[in-house]
C-alpha cells in the first residue's frame, strides 16, 4: 500500500532529531561544517545528507516568525526523476510509493535527473551515485516507521497509509485555516510527502514548492520526456526564483 | 516539579519563562504541543526569540535580569482586577496572617538590614501570634496588617510604565501576557510555569521563582492538574542528586546539615524541628527526629546506638553562617586553602562562572581526581590555553567511569519519578560504574583508617556493606535508602520483623528501631518489591495521566504535591474535569462520617476542612502540610533577601540607577573579592547585556556531545547572537568571527546576526542584548586537527556573583563588549 508522510511544520521545533536519526540509520558520516551565521547546518543536501531542517526568520504583519522546514525527497506520485531516467534498475518506485535510487544511478546523466526534480533534491555522492531520502524502506518493509518519524518528539512528522495521512493532513489544514487564511498543504495531490504550512511556502524555503508552478508549466508537462530539453529552461527559472 | 512532565498536557495556559523548553527539554514539548492542540495558550518570555517562542501564541522579549519586574506587574494586575481565587487565597495561603509591625520596606530595603554584615535580621519579618503561638489572622483579608494588604502595597509600585521601563517589554504586550495568564485564576482553570536556569542563575534567582509561586497561589494553581511550579532540571538525575544530598547545606531528604553550634543530637533536633501549636496544622517537619535518627542508623548501622547519639558527632558540621557552595569552594581553592579535589562527573573549568578563576584555582591544589567518561578541560587543565605544565604542581588522576547505559540503578527525573534502569552493555575497558568506584574507594579509606587514622570512628564505623560477589549492588543501596526495621517492633498494632523493609516514612521512628537513608524515598523499595521498576501503563481513575504504577514518585507515590489544595474546603475539586483528588466519604445529616479520598495519593488522608453543610471539622489539617502553619507562603520570612521579591539590577547592569528604588543591587548578593573577581560598572565599555544558554544540539559543557560528529555537524562552533541593529553599529557581518569581551576575559566566536534579538528601550535609553551558548571548551574537538581554531567556554566571561539563598552564579545577566576580530 502506498505510504505517505505528513509533515506539520506548525508543530516542528527544529530540534533536528530527524536530521541526526536519518544519518544514524542510513550510516551517513557527518560533514565538516562551520557556523555561517545560522543554526541551519549542513548548508545543503549532499551525498552524505538526505535531510536538512531549513530555518527562516520573517517578519509578517509586525510579528516575527521563525519558520522551520524539514527538507527531504517528496517521493512524487509521478516522479519526474524516474520518468527522466527511464531505467528502472537505476530509479524505481517501491511498493510503498518510495522513489528509490540504486547504485546504477551512477550511469545516468546526473544533471538531467537533478534538474528534472521540481524540488532540487537529488545530489551526487563522491562515488558518482545519485542519492536522496529512500523513505527508510528497509524499516518500512519490516513494519517500522522511517527513522526521522520515529524520533520526532512533537508529532510534526507522521507516517502511514496514504489515505489515513491525507485525511489527517486535511483535518489539520482545516483547523489551521481558522487561524491562518494562507495555510496550505504543499502540492498535496502530487506528493507522498505532504507539508502543512501556515504561510507562503516560499517564506519557508526557496524549494518548498515546485518551482515551475510559478511559470505556468505543469508537472505533467515537465515529466514528459519530450520536454526534457526544457530542463535547461527550468534551471534558469530556478535561478531567477 | 510540583507536578510532572505528562501533566503539562492538562494545562490551559503554559508560561515558559526562564527556560527554553523546545530547545533544551525537547521531549517536554510533546506535552506542550498536546495542551496547545486542546486549546491551551503558550506564552514565551525570553530576551531572545527562541525555538520555543516560534511556537508560542504570545512572545514577550525582556531584558535579562528583569523577571521580577514583569512578574511583580502581574501580581499587581491580578490583585487590582480581582482575578485571584479568593477562597483559595484566604484559606490555604498565609495571605490572612497578620504581620508584625517591625516589618517595613523602605527605599528598596526591608527592615532589619545590617550594613556592616550585609545581612538581614529575619526576626523583623515575623507574624503576629496569639498567646499559644498560633498566627493571628483575618480571613476576610481586610485588616491593614495582613500579608494580603502588604502584598498589595508592595506591588502597587510595579505599574505598567515602570515595568516596561525596566524590562523593555511594551505596555501592550505586558497587558496581553497578564490578561492571558491571569485568566487561569478562574476556578477550574489551570496555568503552569516551566522554568529552568534562566530564572535560577541570577543574584535574585530564588526570588524569581518565589514571585511566580506567589502568582500560582493567588490564581489557585498549586496542587491542581496542569498547574504547579515546574523546574525543568538540566540533567536526567539532577532531582535525584538533590534529594540525596548533593548540596552542602542538606542531608538526604532535605534534612539540615548540622551547624557547629548543634553540638549534640538533642540540640540538632531541637534547632531544626519546627513546632506548631495549631491543632489544624500537620507541621510535617515536626517528624524531623524520626528522619534524622533513621538516617544516622543507615549511616552507621549497629554502631549507631542511643548511648552514642546514633553516631551524630561522627558526621561533619559546618560553621554557623558560613557558606560552602560552589562559588565559595572555588574561592577557597583559589586562595590556596584546599589540598585536594574530586571532580566527579563534572567539568568545572567550563561549567562554572568565571571559569578562568576556576582554572587558576585548580593549579593551587596538590591533587585532583577527575572521574569522567572522557578526558575533559578539567582533567587536562594543566595543558590548556595559557598554562605552562612545568610550573603546575597539581597531580591529576583520571578514573574512567562507565556511561549511564552500562550500569544498573535509578534516576529521579524532574517530575520526582524514581525510575529503575537496567544495565545494557558492560562497561568498556577499565571503566567502572560510579557505584563501584565509590565502593572501592570507601573500602580502601576504611582499611587505611583502621591502621592509623586520626579520629577514625566516622570512617571505621560507617556501614559499608553494599557489595555482592565483589561488585557494587545497586539493589542493596536502594533498599538502604528505603530503610529497614532494625529490631522486631510493634507499630500501629502490627509486628514488624527485624531486617524487613519499612513500608513508608509514616513508620519511621526516632528510637533507633528503623533505618532510612532518605526518608523521602521510604516506600520506594519495600517488601512488595522495587517500586521504581514498575512499568504499568494503567492510568488512575481520574484519567489525568498520573500512571501511578509506572515507576515510583516521592513522596509516597504522590504524583502532584500539595494536591489537597486542588479541592475546596469540603474536599471537592475546583476542576471537575481534571480532578486530582476528591473526598468520597459517606455523608450523614450534612456531615462526613467516613474517610475516603479518590485519585492521587492525597497530601495526608485527613477529613476535609469542612463538612458538606459548611461546619468546620476539628480532625482536619490545613493542606500545605510541609509548612509549620499549614499555609502556603505568599509572605516568605525565611529568605535571605526579604519576604517579598523585589526588583534589583543584576550585579552587572547597563543602568546607573535602579528605576524601581534607591537600592541598586540585591543588598545581600554573594560577591567575592580576590583579584580574579572583577565586576563591570555601568558606563564602562562593557555596555551590552549578555546571557548564556544551551542549544538543543549540545549538552552541558559538551563533554558528551562535542566528541559526537553528528552533533558537531549541527552546531560546530561557539557563537554570539546579536541583533541586526547592533551588528550595524559594530559593522559586524553575519557569520564572521568576532571577539566578545567581559571585564574578566575575552572569547572569540562566530557572529549570528538575527532578527530574533532586538534592542530594548530601557529607562529612556537603547540597551542591546546578546547571548552565548556555553557548550564549548578547548579540549574537544582536538584543536590540533581543526587548524588551531579553539572553541572556548563562554563561562570565561561570566561573573562569580551569586544568589544569597542558593549562591548560584549570575550567568544569565552580565555585561560584555562585542567587536570585530
Amino acid at each position: 500500500m502506498t505510504k505517505s508522510f505528513f509533515i506539520d511544520t506548525t508543530l516542528c521545533t527544529a530540534c533536528r532529531g530527524c536530521q541526526v536519526a536519518c544519518k544514524q540509520w542510513q550510516g551517513l558520516p557527518a560533514e565538516k561544517t562551520v557556523n555561517k551565521g545560522s543554526y541551519e547546518n549542513p548548508p545543503d543536501l549532499s551525498g552524505n545528507t538526505y535531510k536538512v531542517v531549513r530555518m527562516s526568520e520573517k517578519e509578517r504583519n509586525g510579528k516575527l516568525k521563525w519558520f522551520f522546514f524539514p527538507e527531504q525527497c517528496r517521493h512524487c506520485i509521478e516522479a519526474p526523476c524516474l520518468e527522466t531516467a527511464e531505467d528502472s534498475s537505476a530509479i524505481y518506485k517501491d511498493k510503498t510509493g518510495a522513489i528509490i535510487f540504486t547504485k546504477k544511478t551512477k550511469d545516468l546523466v546526473a544533471d538531467d535527473i537533478i534538474s528534472a526534480c521540481p524540488y532540487n533534491v537529488p545530489r551526487v555522492a563522491k562515488n558518482g551515485i545519485l542519492t536522496k531520502c529512500n523513505m527508510c524502506v528497509d524499516r518500512v518493509h519490516n513494519g517500522l516507521k522511517p527513522a526521522c518519524v520515529k524520533t520526532c518528539p512533537t508529532g510534526a512528522m507522521q507516517f502511514g497509509d496514504r489515505s489515513t495521512i491525507v485525511s489527517k493532513a486535511n483535518k489539520s489544514l482545516a483547523k489551521l485555516k481558522r487561524k491562518s487564511s494562507k495555510a496550505q498543504l504543499i502540492d498535496q495531490k502530487d506528493l507522498n510527502v505532504i507539508y502543512l504550512v501556515e504561510d507562503n511556502p516560499k517564506y519557508y524555503f526557496k524549494n518548498a514548492i515546485a518551482s515551475y508552478k510559478y511559470e505556468g508549466i505543469t508537472r505533467q508537462m515537465a515529466i514528459r520526456k519530450i520536454f526534457r530539453p526544457l530542463t535547461n529552461i527550468i534551471k534558469a527559472v530556478e535561478r531567477i526564483g | 516539579m510540583t507536578n510532572h512532565w505528562i501533566d503539562i498536557r492538562n494545562s490551559d495556559c503554559i508560561l515558559i519563562m526562564g527556560s527554553n523548553a523546545a530547545e533544551n527539554h525537547p521531549i517536554s514539548f510533546k506535552y506542550v504541543t498536546e495542551a496547545q492542540q486542546k486549546g491551551a495558550k503558550l506564552i514565551s518570555v525570553d530576551p531572545r526569540f527562541t525555538r520555543t517562542s516560534s511556537k508560542a501564541d504570545i512572545y514577550g522579549g525582556l531584558r535579562s535580569g528583569s523577571d521580577i519586574a514583569v512578574l511583580g506587574g502581574m501580581i499587581k494586575y491580578i490583585l487590582e482586577n480581582k482575578l485571584y481565587n479568593k477562597e483559595y487565597v484566604a484559606n490555604y495561603t498565609n495571605a490572612p496572617f497578620l504581620v508584625n509591625r517591625s516589618y517595613k520596606f523602605k527605599n528598596g530595603k526591608f527592615s532589619g538590614f545590617d550594613q556592616s554584615k550585609k545581612k538581614y535580621d529575619k526576626k523583623k519579618w515575623g507574624f503576629k501570634t496569639d498567646s499559644k503561638g498560633v498566627p493571628s489572622l483575618d480571613r476576610s483579608l481586610r485588616d491593614k496588617n495582613t500579608v494580603f494588604a502588604h502584598l498589595k502595597k508592595h506591588y502597587s509600585r510595579y505599574n505598567l510604565k515602570k515595568v516596561s521601563e525596566i524590562s523593555g517589554v511594551s505596555k501592550s504586550k505586558l497587558l496581553e501576557i497578564y490578561k492571558t495568564y491571569a485568566a487561569t485564576g478562574k476556578k477550574g482553570k489551570a496555568g503552569t510555569i516551566m522554568y529552568a536556569m534562566g530564572w535560577t542563575q541570577h543574584t535574585v534567582g530564588t526570588q524569581n521563582i518565589r514571585c511566580m509561586a506567589m502568582i500560582q497561589l493567588l490564581l489557585g494553581n498549586m496542587g491542581v492538574a496542569g498547574g504547579g511550579v515546574n523546574a525543568l532540571r538540566g540533567e536526567s538525575n539532577v532531582q535525584g542528586s538533590t534529594d540525596h544530598c548533593l548540596l552542602w547545606h542538606i542531608w538526604p531528604g532535605y534534612l539540615k546539615t548540622p551547624r557547629a553550634s548543634n553540638t549534640n543530637l538533642t540540640k540538632y533536633n531541637k534547632k531544626w524541628t519546627p513546632v506548631s501549636h495549631d491543632s489544624l496544622s500537620a507541621n510535617w517537619w515536626g517528624n524531623t527526629p524520626k528522619y534524622s535518627v533513621s538516617f544516622l542508623k543507615s549511616m552507621f548501622g549497629e554502631k549507631a546506638k542511643k548511648s552514642n547519639e546514633f553516631g551524630y558527632n561522627w558526621l561533619p558540621k559546618v560553621d554557623d553562617g558560613k557558606p560552602y557552595s560552589w562559588l565559595d569552594l572555588f574561592d577557597e581553592m583559589y586562595k590556596g586553602k584546599m589540598d585536594g579535589f574530586f571532580a566527579w562527573g563534572q567539568n568545572p573549568t567550563c561549567s562554572g562562572a568565571n571559569a578562568g578563576k576556576t582554572r587558576d584555582a585548580i593549579e593551587k591544589l596538590d591533587w585532583m581526581v577527575n572521574v569522567n567518561i572522557f578526558d575533559n578541560e578539567t582533567g587536562s587543565f594543566w595543558r590548556g590555553p595559557g598554562k605552562d605544565p612545568s610550573k603546575i604542581k597539581t597531580e591529576v588522576f583520571m578514573l574512567p567511569a562507565a556511561v549511564s547505559i552500562e550500569k544498573e540503578g535509578s534516576i529521579t527525573n524532574s517530575g520526582r519519578w524514581m525510575q529503575w534502569r537496567y544495565q545494557g552493555p558492560k562497561p568498556l575497558g577499565n571503566s567502572k560504574p560510579d557505584g563501584d568506584i565509590i565502593l572501592e574507594l570507601g573500602q580502601k579509606i576504611k582499611s587505611l583508617y583502621k591502621k592509623d587514622g586520626v579520629f577514625k570512628e566516622p570512617i571505621v564505623n560507617m556501614k559499608w556493606d553494599y557489595e555482592t560477589h565483589g561488585e557494587f549492588d545497586a539493589h542493596k543501596v536502594a533498599k538502604e535508602i528505603n530503610g529497614y526495621f532494625t529490631k522486631d517492633v510493634k507499630v500501629k498494632g502490627k509486628l514488624c520483623k527485624k531486617g524487613t523493609l519499612v513500608p513508608s516514612f509514616a513508620w519511621l521512628q526516632a528510637d533507633g528501631s528503623t533505618s532510612s537513608g532518605n526518608w523521602l524515598y521510604c516506600n520506594s523499595y519495600t517488601e512488595k518489591g522495587n517500586m521504581a521498576a514498575r512499568r504499568s501503563k494503567k492510568d488512575s481513575e481520574n484519567k489525568i495521566g498520573l500512571y501511578p504504577e509506572f515507576s515510583w514518585c516521592w513522596p509516597v507515590n504522590r504524583r502532584i504535591i500539595y494536591n489537597r489544595a486542588s479541592v475546596d474546603l469540603k474536599g471537592q475539586p475546583w476542576d471537575k474535569k481534571h480532578w486530582v483528588v476528591k473526598f468520597d466519604g459517606k455523608v450523614k445529616d450534612g456531615k462526613y462520617v467516613s474517610k475516603k479520598w479518590s485519585g492521587d495519593v492525597p497530601d495526608g488522608g485527613w477529613y476535609p476542612m469542612q463538612n458538606p453543610d459548611g461546619t468546620k471539622r476539628k480532625d482536619s489539617k490545613h493542606p500545605f502540610i510541609m509548612r509549620k502553619h499549614g499555609h502556603a507562603q505568599i509572605f516568605g520570612p525565611g529568605k535571605a533577601d526579604g519576604p517579598f521579591p523585589e526588583h534589583y539590577e543584576p550585579i552587572e547592569s547597563p543602568l546607573r540607577k535602579n528605576p524601581m528604588s534607591k537600592q541598586y543591587n540585591n543588598p545581600v548578593a554573594a560577591v567575592f573579592n580576590t583579584d580574579a573577581d572583577k565586576y563591570a560598572k555601568p558606563g564602562s565599555k562593557f555596555d551590552i547585556v549578555c546571557s548564556t544558554y544551551r542549544v538543543t544540539e549540545h549538552w552541558q559543557t559538551g563533554v558528551m556531545t562535542r566528541p559526537q560528529d553528528l552533533l558537531m555537524e549541527l552546531q560546530p562552533q561557539v557563537f554570539v547572537e546579536l541583533s541586526e541593529e547592533l551588528a550595524k553599529i559594530k559593522k559586524i557581518k553575519n557569520g564572521e568571527r568576532v571577539v566578545v569581551g567581559s571585564i574578566r576575559a575575552s572569547l572569540e566566536c562566530t557572529a549570528v546576526v538575527t532578527k530574533r534579538l532586538k534592542p530594548f528601550k530601557i529607562a529612556g535609553k537603547t540597551v542591546h542584548q546578546a547571548g552565548l551558548p556555553w557548550h564549548y571548551g578547548w579540549r574537544w574537538p582536538d584543536f590540533a586537527e581543526t587548524g588551531n581554531v579553539i572553541e572556548e567556554s563562554s563561562n570565561l566571561l561570566t561573573p562569580s556573583a551569586g544568589d544569597p539563598n542558593t549562591r548560584i552564579p549570575e550567568t544569565k545577566a552580565f555585561m560584555v563588549s562585542i567587536s570585530k576580530k
